[in-house]
Order: C-alpha cells, then sequence, then structure tokens
C-alpha cells in the first residue's frame, strides 16, 4: 500500500486524478475549487501527467468541452464550485441524457447574493435533478478515494453516467490531512481503461444530440430514469471491489452510534466530523443520539437510509443550504419524502445550518439535539429553523 | 502562402469528390442555402470529419430521432457551445492520438456548424475562447441572417433595415436599426491563419475555402452566406440568385484572411446597386429611398475599407 502522508487535500485529489489516467481536463478557475486544477496544470506541465489541459474561457465551455471530450472516448476530468457549477446548470442536464461519463470534483461553496467564497450546498443543492450520479465526502482519504470509484462507476458500460464527487469548500479542500494515496498497480487493477461502446470516430459515425420529437421523447427519459436508478448496485459492487483492493469500506449511508438511539443527526460532508464529537459528548451524558450520514445522494439511497434510522423517534436534519418557500432543506424535504410510506416513521426536524461558510460547532450540534429532544414533546411551529443566526 | 496549403490544388467541376457526407431526405425548407452551403461544405471535408452542430435550423433538419442526415460522426450538445465542445473533441483527438488509443496517422478534421445567432450573439464567447485557444478546427458560420429556427428574429447579423419579428418596421422604426455584426473580422483579430467568407452560389470558391480552412494547423473561421426563403420573404428558387447579387452589389464580399493579409477572392469591379438586391425580398419592401441610400453609401464605404485591407499588402 501507499505511504500515509500529510497533504492539501485539493492536492492529493489532483493526485489521485493523474493515478486515473485521465485523457482530457477541461476547467476554468474559481475559488475554492483553484488548488485542484492549479496542481493537475502543474502536474501536465511536468509531464507526470499525459493530458490536454483546456484552459477554457467558462464554466459552461467547460462542461461542454468535456462532453465533447468525452463523446470522442476520451477520460475527463473537471472541477467547480458555485457560480461556476451554477453556470454549466444547461449543460449539466446534457451529459447524463447523452451518457456522457465525466467526473467532476466539486468544492461546495454558497451561491452568491450576497457573494460569498465560502462553504455551504447551496451550489450543489441546485444541480440536485440534473441526473448524475453524486456523492458527499467526509475528510480527505474519503474525498481522494471517491474519485477513484467515481471514475469506475461512472465509465462502467451498465452506467454510463457522469459523476460529482462533493467535497466542502475550505472545510475540506484546503485542509492538510494524512492521505494515503494508493500504489499505481492497485488503482490500474481499481479502474480498468475507458471504453465507450459509442464514441465520435470516422470509422463508426454515430449521431449524438439528436432531437426529441414528442413521439420519442418521454420514452427517452423512461430509459435514463431507469438506467439511472440501476447505477445503485454498480454503485455499491464498485465500493465493495474498493474495500477488496484498498482495504477501505464504503456504504452509500453512513451510521455511527446508532444503536438504541432515540434522536438521530443527518448531514452530509465534513461537518459529520464535529458532529461525531458532540455525539460522543452527548452519549457520555447519557443521551442516546447518533448520527446518520449519506453518502451517496444520487441515486437516493432509499433503503439503506430508511434502514439507518429505523427505530429513531426524532430525525434531526441538518440541511447546508437554503430551499427558499419550501417546506425545509432539500436534505430534509427528501428524507421526509422517503420516510413517509414507512409504517413507525421517525419525526423529521430540520435545522439549516452553516450557510455560507459559518461554523457549525460541536454546541450547536449538541443544540440541535436537544430542540428535537424538545420537539418530541412540543411540535415545533415552522417546519424548519435557522442555527446560529444572530438576533 | 501557408505550407499546408501549398499542395492543394483546388476543386473544379472534373474532381469534386463523389461521397456525400450529409444525406437527403432532411427537413430543410425548399430552397434554403443553408443546408446546400452545409453539404457543399462537407463535401468539401470529406469522410474524415467529426461535426459539432449549435443548435439551430441545420442541426433541428438534420436530426429528429430515429433518422440522422450525417454519415459522419456529429454531435450536437447546445446552443453557445458548439466551439467549446470542438475544443473538447480536438483535445481528446490529441491526447488519444498520443496515447495510442486512435490511429496516429489518420486525420480528422474536426468542423462546426453553427447560425449566425448561434456565432455572433450567444456563442461568442465561446468561438472568441477556443480561436484564442488555437485549436485545430474549422468553424463554420451558416448565416440566414437572422434567428430563423425559432420564427424570424432578429440577431446581430441581421443587415440594416431588415424587417423581423423582434425588429419590425412601425411608425418609430424602419426595422433592423444597426449594422450587421462583423464577424469574420472578430475572428481574424484572434491572429487565427485562416478566415474567408464564401457563399454557396459560388460553390467551388465556397468549397475550396472550406477545404482550405481544413488544412491550415490551428483554428480557421469560415462566414458563409446562406439565403433563407423562409425569413426574407424570397422565392426559394431564387435563393442562389440572391446570394450572387449580395456578391455582385458588394453586401457581402468574398475574401480571404491568410495569417493576417486580406485576399480578395472575387473583385467586383462594376457592381450592381443595392436596390437590386434589397427589393426582391419582403424583408426590406417597407424600406424608403432614404435607407436604401444610407445602405448603399455603407456598402461603398466597407467595400473601399475592404479593398484598403488587401492593397496594405
Amino acid at each position: 500500500m501507499g505511504k500515509r502522508i500529510a497533504k492539501e487535500v485539493s492536492i492529493a485529489i489532483a493526485e489521485a486524478v493523474k493515478q486515473c489516467k485521465v485523457d482530457v481536463i477541461a476547467a476554468y478557475p474559481i475559488t475554492p475549487q483553484t488548488h485542484i486544477v492549479e496542481h493537475l496544470s502543474e502536474l501536465v506541465a511536468s509531464g507526470e501527467l499525459d493530458a490536454e489541459y483546456v484552459t477554457v474561457e467558462s464554466e459552461h465551455s467547460a462542461m461542454s468541452a468535456c462532453l465533447g471530450s468525452v463523446a470522442t472516448g476520451a477520460r475527463t476530468f473537471t472541477s467547480t464550485s458555485a457560480q461556476g457549477l451554477a453556470l454549466m446548470h444547461e449543460i449539466l442536464f446534457i451529459a447524463p441524457a447523452l451518457r456522457l461519463p465525466v467526473v467532476m470534483v466539486v468544492a461546495n461553496r454558497a451561491l452568491s447574493a450576497p457573494i460569498s467564497i465560502w462553504n455551504d450546498h447551496s451550489d450543489i443543492m441546485a444541480e440536485r435533478d440534473i441526473g448524475w450520479i453524486q456523492t458527499f465526502a467526509e475528510n480527505g482519504q474519503e474525498a481522494v478515494d471517491l474519485v477513484y470509484h467515481a471514475f469506475r462507476v461512472a465509465e462502467d458500460r451498465r452506467v454510463m453516467f457522469p459523476f460529482i464527487v462533493n467535497i466542502d469548500g475550505f472545510n475540506l479542500s484546503h485542509m492538510i490531512e494524512p492521505i494515503e494515496l494508493p500504489d499505481q498497480e492497485l488503482v490500474d487493477q481499481y479502474l480498468p481503461p475507458f471504453k465507450p461502446k459509442y464514441k465520435l470516430d470516422p470509422r463508426k459515425p454515430i449521431s449524438m444530440g439528436p432531437v426529441g420529437i414528442p413521439e420519442i421523447y418521454i420514452e427517452a427519459k423512461k430509459a435514463q430514469d431507469e438506467a439511472f436508478k440501476n447505477a445503485y448496485k454498480v454503485v455499491v459492487k464498485a465500493w465493495d471491489e474498493f474495500e477488496r483492493i484498498f482495504g477501505r469500506r464504503y456504504n452509500p449511508v453512513e451510521t455511527y452510534r446508532m444503536e438504541d438511539a432515540e434522536v438521530a443527526l443527518l448531514i452530509m460532508g465534513s461537518l459529520a466530523e464535529t458532529a461525531m464529537t458532540a455525539v460522543d459528548k452527548m452519549r457520555e451524558a447519557g443521551k442516546k443520539v447518533g448520527l446518520v450520514r449519506i453518502r451517496l445522494w444520487r441515486p437516493f439511497p432509499l433503503k439503506d437510509f430508511v434502514k439507518a434510522v429505523k427505530g429513531v423517534k426524532m430525525l434531526a436534519v441538518i440541511d447546508r443550504a437554503l430551499s427558499i418557500g419550501a417546506t425545509g432543506g432539500p436534505v430534509a424535504v427528501e428524507a421526509r419524502s422517503a420516510l413517509y410510506q414507512v409504517p413507525g416513521r421517525p419525526r423529521v426536524v430540520n435545522f439549516i445550518a452553516g450557510l455560507g461558510g459559518r461554523d457549525v460547532t460541536v454546541e450547536d450540534f449538541e443544540e440541535m439535539a436537544d430542540k428535537a429532544y424538545f420537539y418530541m414533546k412540543k411540535k415545533p411551529k415552522e417546519p424548519y429553523e435557522m442555527i446560529g443566526v444572530k438576533e | 502562402m501557408l505550407k499546408e496549403l501549398a499542395k492543394f490544388k483546388g476543386f473544379s467541376a472534373k474532381n469534386l469528390p463523389k461521397e456525400e457526407p450529409f444525406a437527403p431526405g432532411h427537413r430543410a425548407c425548399q430552397g434554403c442555402g443553408e443546408v446546400l452551403a452545409l453539404r457543399l461544405a462537407l463535401k468539401a471535408l470529406g469522410m474524415n470529419v467529426i461535426a459539432v452542430s449549435a443548435t439551430g435550423c441545420m442541426e433541428i433538419i438534420s436530426s429528429p430521432f430515429p433518422y440522422t442526415s450525417w454519415r459522419v460522426p456529429w454531435i450536437h450538445i447546445a446552443f453557445e457551445n458548439a466551439a467549446a465542445v470542438a475544443s473538447g473533441v480536438e483535445s481528446a483527438l490529441k491526447a488519444l492520438k498520443r496515447k495510442g488509443r486512435f490511429p496516429k496517422n489518420r486525420r480528422v478534421d474536426v468542423v462546426v456548424f453553427a447560425g449566425d445567432g448561434g456565432t455572433a450573439d450567444i456563442g461568442l464567447q465561446a468561438l472568441s475562447g477556443a480561436l484564442e485557444r488555437g485549436h485545430d478546427f474549422v468553424y463554420i458560420c451558416l448565416d440566414n441572417e437572422a434567428y430563423m429556427n425559432t420564427g424570424v428574429q432578429r440577431s446581430s447579423c441581421t443587415p440594416y433595415g431588415a424587417m423581423t419579428t423582434t425588429s419590425p418596421p412601425g411608425e418609430k422604426s424602419f426595422g433592423q436599426m444597426t449594422w450587421k455584426k462583423n464577424v469574420p473580422a472578430i475572428a481574424a483579430a484572434h491572429g487565427i491563419p485562416y478566415v474567408a467568407t464564401a457563399t454557396p452560389a459560388f460553390f467551388l470558391d465556397l468549397m475550396n475555402k472550406v477545404k482550405k480552412a481544413a488544412l491550415v494547423d490551428g483554428p480557421a473561421y469560415v462566414h458563409i452566406f446562406a439565403p433563407c426563403p423562409t425569413g426574407w420573404g424570397t422565392k426559394g428558387e431564387e435563393s442562389i440568385m440572391l446570394a450572387k447579387l449580395a456578391v455582385e452589389t458588394r453586401i457581402f464580399p468574398l475574401y480571404e484572411v491568410i495569417e493576417g493579409k486580406y485576399y480578395i477572392t472575387r473583385k467586383i469591379t462594376k457592381p450592381k446597386p443595392v436596390e437590386e438586391y434589397l427589393k426582391r425580398q419582403r424583408r426590406f419592401r417597407h424600406l424608403a429611398e432614404e435607407q436604401i441610400r444610407a445602405i448603399q453609401q455603407r456598402v461603398d464605404a466597407e467595400y473601399e475599407r475592404l479593398l484598403k485591407l488587401a492593397e496594405c499588402l
């Protein structure tokens, strides 16, 4: 196995992308994604990575160039954040519909306005329904491991969908953590060369991106939806295989101290680390609190999720994004919907926390758990509330 | 002369390629000048092509699933990004060839087809980016002077005075109130090796220019003037004649810009009055003497400017 050494997470991600032997990178700089693409351009410039680095003039063109590249049969990577992701929006929907497996790391950041370079999940939650497979990393090692996994799953012929690995901007992207980069042989063993069934090649011409007249549009979407649901199995199998080769286990949903838990905190991303400390503290104080973390956001792992929260009285969903005018944050809405048909389901309360880079502390998590206990007896007045707002 | 072009002898009536990379049976209007230009351009390029279309008439009429007119590999992603998609295709080919996953010596020309809206308006940024980065590809703007696919709305390539559905003449308007954007000059300003203008009325000239655009190393831009009977209010059988008139009146001069040097490829020494061209089209029917005079003056001045650009060198 490779050595465990201290590295900035962004740098480690770029190294992992190199180990995946990408052919083309098309990216536009935006904070906090920059260290990833800067390091990739260094690797290309030094010859350590044999790839074309396309310095596009916008994120819209970044995603467009990526699609052209994957369609031609090249392994392709990009990365962005916030406004950049929003600018890609139009093209993001086209990638999965044309079954073009780009891999993208999104360093999650708040959307303007007010303009903020700091972390939350509002950028990616606006892209919930684009039809990309999406995972959320908790720490640096996981971020790196999810990159290998993303290429492996996306390019699998049973899948052929684009893939986003979400990492929290700054809070994860700029952390220096002990990270193990595996030996190249193992990566090669895990990730076979990209061999798409269909590509742009004059030796075997095909037409990609035709007009979908009303007689076929809905059938095309149904086919896409079915294929996407089926991708779940490959996602999990690729993690089984990952464990076999690299020795680390990943699941669609992770639980922490959930045995006999009455209250469960539900979260995605790097804040789970702080939440675990809070859970430990509360457990010591005799409170039956546990933690559920969703790693696979799309396709939503319904069964794993329902199983993870089974027996819980109160589920406190912590959203890192605001869905203005809705009945809760995006994750809470998803959780409520997922649980609605489940007999004996837990009640769901929703907290919006850590918007635009505001720290969410151990005490904040304790406060949320306490509120969840309180709401067991007294129903909350509102479907969601914001935590840590200065009066 | 660029060394890549030295060996190119040019097409003539005797050596036209037999292949038709663009198949008949598509859904273009009768008399469409654009689809003719597209067919001729592909004929010049041959079968070793990867084509990228911007959203627009040509994309819509050529690809109603499960039918396709494209006998060469073709991709359409969206409206404003064809040049960016082509950047990706070209970069992928480069990487795959270098890494031995695509035959190294097999020449593949990457070509973009976009309309005037997809080029001069919404796609200008992506075009500029791709030209600046120096990708080896051909960008062909098929200019029918408005957003025809959505029902004849004005673009920045719509000529002065023309009536469209968003530049209607009225009490306070004579139609399009602005002058046509000079996209070939914008392309040339990027310092790319090859820029040209063409029209299907001079089909050998068109094919030669497209072929040259493909032969040069680096980006090339070809601006093709393409009459649209539906949008212009003209007779389908007059499309070629109108395209010819546009050249003969100096409204659409034919030239090349090779490594920054301008060459007029068809000098018009005895120009016909612009009125001859304007009066045959419903889109100009409402114009008064005053505007026709303004158009004539502008055309004269622009041609003088072009002559100077070509003479300086």
